[in-house]
């Protein structure tokens, strides 16, 4: 048992963190709602209540998984790359400024708006990369003053030029049928996105665990100086990394548009980029494991929605629970004087024996 | 004699597993120097750091003259009349040698304000009691480490601290300034002062000490009188065989010259010059060794061998490739390899598994990898070989490199670089820090390597170590080479020592420059 819980001491500190956030939770329900026993069951079983709430855990972890794991790739080079949401957000206009511009039958469009926001994504990251790489400039601070600069050229792109002047509000032209990801589930939002979402995070692990460059990215990532040392170009790494990572987050901005909203219809920046920030980390930068985080997510999120419908408990509480779970997780010292007694029960049995 | 310090069944485990100490007793005599001998990771420091309070046991008792002592933090164990000097000294570099010695208790005026005067006044009293002379009103940072070491002894004296802890006191020290350090700790010693004096260079204990606790895997194997004892006896309670300390032959085949400096010289970022017109060949079948304090210029030197610094002129010659503007890869390609000398900063990636750290410069190799792919069948197949081959202790090729012993770790790093099949092995202190069961093991290997042919450069601050591998010898002071023994195998370590302190120095018509 001892032994165990040690091997896979990651994992169980992530599942008592997690537990511990709910209990938080249940207890703020507690305090605040006058039936807390109603409100914590459609918290917790809100989301697997029907079919739509079902479908919409993984509406909300589809673009999630996407920024999720283009972040991965970057935290394991240790890069901290925040540009994620900026990136989701423009190649998205721009991804619609291409699709509403073109015409063709899906099977071509949709492939081909991909690989255009991609591209454009994987070029909104070079930014930061090269001046990373080049001139050592933190990429914190340009990807966080670059997410500026994407909100307000992304709304310039489209109140300018795609605007639809008949809606109502301050949305773009409608997508083109043959640029939309179908919904596969009647009376559902899940679309082909969420697949795609997948196959992308199993292509990242892949990538990342067994092909030459993820063995550049993780070996930059623990140790620069090391990878330098064996003949690493630590330069191309990095420059490789943000392009990957814009490219991933910033496809996963177009598929939100073209699985979900149909149209552009951001007028600020949407917190998506910042979420796969979130699961990056529950994932502990794993892309399967950052599936497995966003959905958890998806329903959280569900959950509080859910909340807010039907009991009076105020959404902002859901905000309070994943602050608690993610401080929980991310902090190393937590549970570590358990594990450490555990190891010197351990040695010292050994050392006896 | 009174037995001032008694260590009764101590265990230590430290949060990470490792059980530094298991079931430790020792009795340490009053006005004895008491030698504790073991390899690295045997236990040694980490007994001291519980006996200053700096961490704690888990079990066992130490009592001080009879009385029970627990220290929860060094103020207990230095009020109860302990000092200790720590290997890497700990002095504020700016302040003078009076403000050091004083820091912490000082002298005020009006019971607020520091009283500079009566300080250096104080530090003068007290280095003439102890016959330690240190010039009082000098800042740390313009005084030689042997005289930074003095003043922390005096520190400790200052605060009244009747049994001393001196912690590898050696390990920074030329043969000359050694010898001062032990006519010191003789004198201390008639003052009715106790040392306990940790290391692990044998003739150094052999010289300095009366009673050896000879420490190994955390346990205690012994404790004597050191008369009774031999350094090749020490040694071999120490590892657990024998072992071999004496020279190893001189090559038989010496080829041509692999790698050829010329007229080099770099600048640090600090502007100033860490390498200075240095020239130098090593062939094949030689081991081209570097004495020399460190920090004068041999870490500029290597890191420009080998790519990882840049040159302001001068010519490295691989072959008859010239290096200076290449790559660490294209470097690594045409057939150097280097043993770095911080392994945890530049030769390793500490959290990746030990197969990870060894592919690190052959991953491309097409048995390892096409364009995209990585095998890591064949990845973790070479590397159980290369744990087989080099006597690695680990438990699995895809365990974390850092959770094996530092020894180990070194190995690894060894087996990676001289399994490359280089032309040149620029080996920086490859021992450094490893038991001295590794150390010979490394030796063996790095012989091995010459034998078959290699060009060895090894820089070295283990003297010992450079006068038992080396075939040529060059000091190195202040970026430059100060002397060249063209032989070895007749060169002693006070040889050698004058030509690192700056002392002295070949003219450059009777050193044969090989150019």
């Amino acid at each position: 048992m001892q032994r165990f819980l040690l091997k896979n001491f990651d994992a169980v500190r992530t599942a008592i963190a997690i537990l511990i956030g709910m209990l938080i939770c249940v207890l703020l329900i507690i305090l605040v709602s006058s039936s807390p026993g109603d409100s914590i069951s459609i918290f917790l079983f809100g989301p697997f209540s029907s079919q739509r709430t079902i479908a919409s855990i993984f509406e909300i972890a589809t673009p999630i998984i996407f920024t999720g794991v283009a972040l991965s790739i970057a935290f394991q080079a240790e890069q901290f790359y925040i540009g994620a949401e900026g990136a989701f957000y423009i190649t998205a206009a721009v991804g619609t400024a291409f699709a509403v511009s073109t015409s063709m039958p899906w099977f071509f469009h949709i492939p081909l708006i991909l690989l255009v926001s991609g591209t454009f994504g994987g070029l909104w990251g070079l930014i930061p990369g090269y001046l990373k790489a080049r001139f050592n400039t933190s990429e914190v601070v340009t990807a966080l003053m670059l997410n500026f600069v994407a909100l307000y050229a992304g709304l310039y792109l489209i109140n300018n030029f795609f605007r639809d002047r008949a809606a109502g509000f301050m949305v773009s032209f409608r997508l083109p049928e043959s640029a939309e990801l179908p919904r596969f589930i009647d009376r559902t939002r899940i679309h082909w996105g969420v697949v795609l979402a997948i196959v992308v995070a199993v292509w990242a692990y892949y990538f990342l665990y067994h092909t030459r460059t993820g063995y550049e990215i993780r070996t930059v990532g623990h140790n620069p100086k090391f990878a330098r040392f064996g003949g690493i170009n630590v330069f191309k790494v990095i420059i490789i990394v943000h392009i990957l990572t814009g490219a991933i987050a910033g496809m996963g901005g177009m598929v939100e548009i073209m699985g979900i909203h149909r149209r552009f219809n951001w007028q600020d920046l949407p917190g998506q980029g910042w979420d796969g920030v979130i699961v990056a980390i529950i994932g502990r930068m794993h892309p399967l494991y950052v599936v497995a985080a966003a959905i958890f997510l998806g329903y959280l999120r569900v959950g509080g929605q859910q909340l807010r419908l039907m009991s009076d408990v105020p959404f902002e509480l859901v905000l309070v629970i994943q602050s608690a779970i993610i401080l929980l997780i991310t902090a190393r010292a937590f549970l570590s004087q358990w594990e450490a007694r555990m190891v010197i029960r351990q040695a010292t049995e050994e050392a006896e024996s | 004699m009174e037995t001032i310090l008694s260590i009764q069944n101590l265990w230590k485990i430290y949060p990470n597993g490792t059980v530094a100490n298991q079931d430790v007793s020792v009795d340490i005599k009053e006005g004895t120097i008491h030698a504790i001998v073991g390899e690295n990771g045997a236990g040694k420091t980490t007994l001291m750091k519980v006996v200053f309070g700096i961490t704690q046991a888990k079990s066992g008792n130490i009592s001080l003259r009879g009385k029970l002592f627990a220290p929860s933090q060094p103020s207990e164990a230095i009020d109860a009349g302990i000092g200790m000097v720590h290997q890497h000294l700990m002095l504020a570099p700016e302040l003078t040698v009076a403000e050091n010695i004083v820091l912490g208790v000082e002298p005020k005026r009006g019971g607020v304000f520091f009283d500079f005067d009566r300080a250096v006044q104080t530090a003068q009293e007290i280095s003439e009691k102890y016959q330690l002379a240190v010039p009082v009103d000098k800042p740390i940072s313009e005084l030689p480490i042997g005289t930074r070491q003095r003043v922390e002894i005096l520190k400790a004296l200052y605060r009244n601290a009747e049994l001393l802890i001196l912690d590898e006191p050696t390990a920074v020290l030329t043969p000359q300034e050694t010898e001062i350090l032990f006519q010191t700790l003789d004198q201390l010693k008639e003052q009715g002062k106790t040392i306990v004096f940790i290391s692990h260079k044998l003739k150094e204990v052999k010289r300095i000490a009366d009673t050896v606790t000879i420490m190994r895997a955390a346990k205690v194997i012994d404790t004597k009188p050191a008369a009774e004892l031999s350094i090749e006896g020490i040694a071999e309670l120490m590892v657990g065989h024998k072992i071999d300390l004496s020279r190893v032959a001189t090559p038989e085949h010496i080829g041509p010259a692999k790698l050829s400096v010329r007229n080099l010289n770099m600048t640090r970022d600090d502007g100033v010059q860490a390498v200075r017109n240095v020239s130098f060949e090593v062939a094949g079948g030689e081991i081209l060794g570097v004495a020399g304090v460190e920090g004068n210029g041999q870490t500029e030197l290597v890191r420009a061998l080998v790519g990882l610094l840049p040159v302001d002129s001068g010519e490295i010659l691989v072959g008859s490739t010239d290096i200076a503007q290449l790559s660490p890869k294209d470097i690594r390609q045409l057939g150097v390899s280097h043993i770095p000398e911080d392994r945890m900063e530049d030769g390793v990636a500490p959290l990746m598994s030990i197969q990870e750290n060894i592919i690190v410069d052959r991953y491309e190799k097409a048995e390892f990898s096409t364009w995209f792919r990585i095998f890591w069948k064949n990845v973790l197949a070479h590397t159980v070989g290369l744990i087989r081959d080099y006597r690695i202790h680990a438990g699995s090729p895809k365990h974390e490199i850092s959770s094996l012993s530092g020894g180990n770790i070194q190995k690894c790093v060894v087996a990676r670089e001289l399994s490359a099949d280089p032309d040149v092995v620029v080996a920086s202190q490859p021992t450094r820090g490893v038991d001295i069961g590794s150390w010979e093991h490394l030796h063996t290997l790095i012989v091995e390597a010459r034998n078959r042919g290699r060009a060895v450069f090894l820089v070295s601050a283990d003297l010992d170590e450079i006068l038992k591998l080396s075939t040529r010898i060059i000091v190195m002071f202040e970026g430059e080479i100060v002397a060249r023994f063209e032989d070895a195998s007749t060169v002693t370590a006070q040889d050698l020592g004058p030509y690192m302190l700056g002392i002295k120095r070949q003219e450059e018509s009777s050193a044969k420059v090989s150019a």
